[in-house]
């Protein structure tokens, strides 16, 4: 079997922890850490680990192409176009966690078959790929009239790009919701909690169903617990969905597996995780046609 | 006029959570009339939970925020309109429509301790030239250090004025002065303080705000608002009027658009129940208190225990997802217990 190669461009904190999912992932080879500050503590966790680096950013890993089959782009949403253009321009694949957007969203338990083969995905938010797996899920039973979600993040797991554009977390979420998760109307919303010891990232799902379908929505909801436990074995239910009339409340806890991020920052181990899912994915597609 | 305080009204903002977010145009018509008419400098019109509020997750408004702004801002000849936004839940895009239904102040609120969540609604406020505030949610939960750095923060993005908030009625008089004495020693802009009256120390509160520096002091008609309610509006201009404070507020006025407008459709007295003192002495979001009780209700456990295990989990606004959760697990824990 063939492994594709993987190249991370951004050896900040979630570049890292990417590196640790894609070592597990099976159809998929850890190959080259790229950052732009030589000393940064990702850089040095992938060469300890035996893995290339690059610190000169995305020139440095142009001419060394043949290090890399996909590339996942952890950087800031300005950088990302550029990359893409430049990435694609010579066939890589680019996985997309920044919230450039450029590339079709991608959740992978709703339409990860459909962009198999696009030259670029995009992972929308943490709350999304938290959430949207179960909107989807109660769109195969019920038609979902509006959805909306709350994510409550502990401050420490939510960095400074977050903070600083805390809107784009909201509209790029809401119109996945929409988009991805079948809702005619998406709401998102996020709450950052200080509480010391951190809380374990927890996420909400209201939505409004067709009455009726309790059962049905229910077993499809339990459905995708377990495939998202696949990539995320800490994402899980708290209670029982809870009917009231044409509303169903879903609540989900998110505690992360530990690699490099403190397993309470479930919203940015789900990111990873996800983002390694659909990797791996698009690797095992390619191995199978080889 | 020169006003030696700045009374601003929240009864149409702070008073939607009593009102389960169901004013109608006509009630904050005549509300935002007779607040006009008393010389209320600014009032606030928005959901309770800000701009974008309307959700299930707080309770979906029974008329568009904008249309209630709009109605209010018809009805106002002098007074001034704010709106509340909370990032996180409103966006950039819902403060610009507020303005076009005629806001002129933005209030940006966020947790004590997660000001620098709010530089772009900060800016843009000030960009569409509206009074801009710096909003610090909660201000029990974090030492009087912690406050005055992150009001340093929102000064930093060009905040106009710094509001101490104890949205769970939690501070004692001397903890307000505390406080607000900090702020004023280390910022240079206005300072205002939002009470509630969880502990029925709302007014004491407002008076040791004043007398530490702030100048800014929010009230609702009859206390409807979250909780046990806020600082009550026309017992603040009485007061202050005994203290020779010129507020520019007229005390029969203020009186008739409480006792004749707001008393008449309230959904219940604002008093200090079981529920909201709780809420007071464990620290706990005032607009749970709705929320509480149907989850009380529905699993058969006391309001007080939901309440003292949010305040122990430190929940901060807007978790209102969470009290249900909180309830499920009591009740578990009391059947296994059986």
């Amino acid at each position: 079997m063939r492994k594709s190669k993987v190249a991370i461009i951004g050896s900040g904190n979630i570049g890292t922890d990417l590196m640790y999912k894609i070592e597990r992932s099976e159809y998929l080879e850890m190959s080259v850490m790229v950052g732009i500050d030589p000393n940064s503590e990702g850089l040095k966790r992938a060469k300890e680990r035996g893995y290339e680096t690059i610190d000169t950013g995305i020139e440095g890993l142009l001419e060394k192409t043949e290090l890399a089959d996909i590339v996942f782009d952890a950087t800031t949403a300005k950088a990302h176009a550029g990359h893409s253009e430049l990435l694609n321009g010579i066939g890589k694949k680019v996985i997309d966690l920044t919230p450039a957007a450029i590339g079709p969203f991608v959740v992978p338990t709703a339409n990860i078959k459909e962009h198999l083969d696009a030259s670029n995905v995009n992972m929308i938010t943490c709350g999304g790929q938290a959430t949207i797996p179960i909107i989807h899920a109660i769109n195969q039973v019920s038609q979902v009239e509006y959805a909306e979600i709350v994510a409550t993040v502990s401050s420490k797991s939510a960095g400074p790009g977050t903070r600083a554009n805390i809107d784009e977390f909201t509209r790029t979420t809401s119109r996945a919701i929409e988009k991805i998760g079948g809702a005619q109307k998406g709401k998102a919303i996020i709450i950052l909690n200080p509480a010391d010891p951190p809380i374990i990232m927890r996420d909400t799902i209201h939505a409004l169903v067709e009455e009726g379908k309790e059962a049905g929505i229910i077993a499809s909801i339990n459905k995708v617990v377990q495939l998202v436990q696949e990539y995320v074995p800490g994402y899980r239910m708290r209670g029982n969905p809870v009917f009231d009339g044409r509303k169903v409340s879903v609540f989900i806890e998110v505690e992360g597996a530990g690699d490099f991020f403190p397993p309470y920052s479930g919203n940015l181990d789900i990111m990873t995780a996800a983002a390694a899912k659909v990797a791996n994915e698009i690797a095992k597609k390619q191995s199978t046609f080889v | 006029m020169k006003r030696d305080l700045h009374i601003l009204d929240v009864t149409l903002r702070d008073g939607s959570h009593s009102m389960k977010h169901a004013f109608t145009e006509e009630q904050v018509r005549q509300v935002a009339k007779g607040l006009d008419q008393a010389g209320v400098e600014y009032f606030e019109v928005s959901h309770g939970d800000g701009l974008g509020g309307s959700s299930l997750q707080y309770g979906l408004s029974n008329v568009n925020e904008l249309k209630l702004i709009e109605a209010a801002a018809e009805e106002a000849k002098r007074a001034k309109i704010s709106v509340l936004l909370l990032p996180g839940i409103g966006i950039q895009e819902d403060l610009e429509n507020a303005v076009k239904a005629g806001a002129k102040m933005v209030r940006v609120a966020t947790h004590v301790t997660e000001a620098d969540v709010a530089k772009q609604h900060i800016q843009l406020g000030r960009h569409l030239g509206l009074k801009t505030v710096g909003f610090l949610m909660m201000a029990h939960m974090a030492p009087v250090e912690k406050l005055v750095e992150q009001a340093k923060l929102f000064e930093s993005y060009g905040a106009e004025m710094i509001y101490v908030t104890d949205s769970a009625g939690a501070l004692l008089p001397h903890e307000v002065k505390e406080r607000i004495q900090a702020l004023k020693q280390s910022i240079s802009v206005d300072i205002g303080f939002h009470g509630h009256n969880n502990l029925s120390l709302a007014m004491a509160n407002t008076m040791a705000a004043v007398e530490a520096g702030a100048t800014y002091i929010d009230g609702s008609l009859r206390c409807l608002g979250a909780g046990s309610g806020n600082t009550q509006t026309e017992v603040m201009v009485a007061v202050f009027d005994r203290l020779n404070y010129k507020t520019g507020v007229d005390l029969y006025p203020i009186m008739d658009v409480a006792n004749h407008v707001v008393a008449k459709f309230m959904p219940r007295p604002q008093e200090i129940t079981g529920s909201s003192l709780i809420m007071g002495y464990s620290g706990v979001y005032s607009s749970f208190l709705l929320f509480t009780e149907d989850a009380a209700k529905k699993f058969g456990v006391d309001e007080r225990d939901i309440l003292v295990e949010l305040g122990r989990m430190r929940a901060v606004g807007g978790q209102e997802d969470l009290i249900y959760d909180v309830a499920r697990e009591l009740a578990n824990r009391k059947h296994s217990v059986i």
